[in-house]
């Protein structure tokens, strides 16, 4: 009767910590079945550096700033780039300077345009490398402070070599 | 490398008061400095840092490169044209040498 009792007691207390041991492992082990987030991508520390160093206090708005880039490129020594901001280049409001980040790069810092409403039209056109897969992160400074960024990624089939 | 075989491509007509798209393009190995030779010795940095452009002397664009943007830069940017005058392309590299290229505006 005795022993009964224990061996109850037992598989009792066996079957909790069993119980809360799964229930603790469960989120893991779902997660580890699902898909990467879209957001796993890193960014490298020269990348949070420069984009730092830009954006200064401004809290970067999405959108106004239109960026052309393959969404695979097959060669990432020499992808071409198209960005237009849309502003009106007037005195009072005008893109100051635009900025290209590569989040993955040895280099981050791509290019740097500076513009002033003799240009009338926000638009650059260029050409750039990739090292492997990324985000290209482009910035816009405004006249008024303001910080514009748009974010593209890019599949890179094979990378711009030592870039 | 030294840079060489500047490009200023300009539409064909322009009139006073266009907007226009400066087309401009060199040649230049715009070395990383990340790469090595068969040796296993590093190839030294050597890329084209600056870009200036001039309209009559004041200056309308202005760029900064690293060593992401590919080798014989080119590079587009927007400019009106309030009338004749002489579009003047700088470029400058990591030795400090800077060659110069200029393309005059005719206005039609």
């Amino acid at each position: 009767m005795r022993e009964r009792i224990d061996i109850a007691v037992l598989s009792r207390r066996t079957f909790i910590i069993a119980g809360a041991a799964a229930a603790g492992l469960a989120p893991f082990i779902a997660r580890a079945d699902e898909p990467a987030p879209a957001d796993t991508f890193t960014q490298s520390q020269d990348f949070k550096q420069d984009f730092a160093r830009i954006v200064g206090s401004a809290k970067p708005i999405e959108g106004k700033v239109s960026v052309d880039l393959p969404e695979t490129a097959d060669n990432g020594n020499f992808v071409p780039i198209t960005i237009m901001v849309d502003s009106p280049m007037t005195e009072a409001d005008h893109v100051k300077a635009i900025h290209i980040l590569s989040t993955e790069n040895p280099h981050a810092h791509v290019a740097t345009f500076r513009l002033s409403p003799v240009n009338a039209v926000a638009r650059v056109q260029s050409r750039m490398r990739l090292a492997k897969t990324q985000d290209v992160i482009v910035l816009a400074e405004l006249s008024g402070g303001e910080v514009l960024m748009s974010t593209t990624r890019v599949k890179v089939l094979i990378g711009g070599c030592g870039i | 490398m030294a840079a060489t075989g500047p490009r200023i491509k300009l539409p064909d007509t322009i009139k006073a008061g266009d907007v226009i798209e400066v087309k401009t393009l060199i040649r230049h190995v715009m070395e990383t400095g990340n790469r090595h030779d068969k040796n296993g010795k590093p190839i030294p940095r050597d890329i084209i840092n600056t870009f200036i452009a001039k309209f009559d002397g004041q200056q309308v664009f202005h760029a900064e490169f690293g060593p992401g943007i590919s080798a014989n830069p080119y590079l587009a940017f927007q400019l009106r044209i309030p009338g004749p005058g002489t579009i003047e392309i700088t470029w400058i590299d990591d030795e400090g040498v800077s060659v110069t290229a200029t393309s005059p505006v005719m206005i039609s």
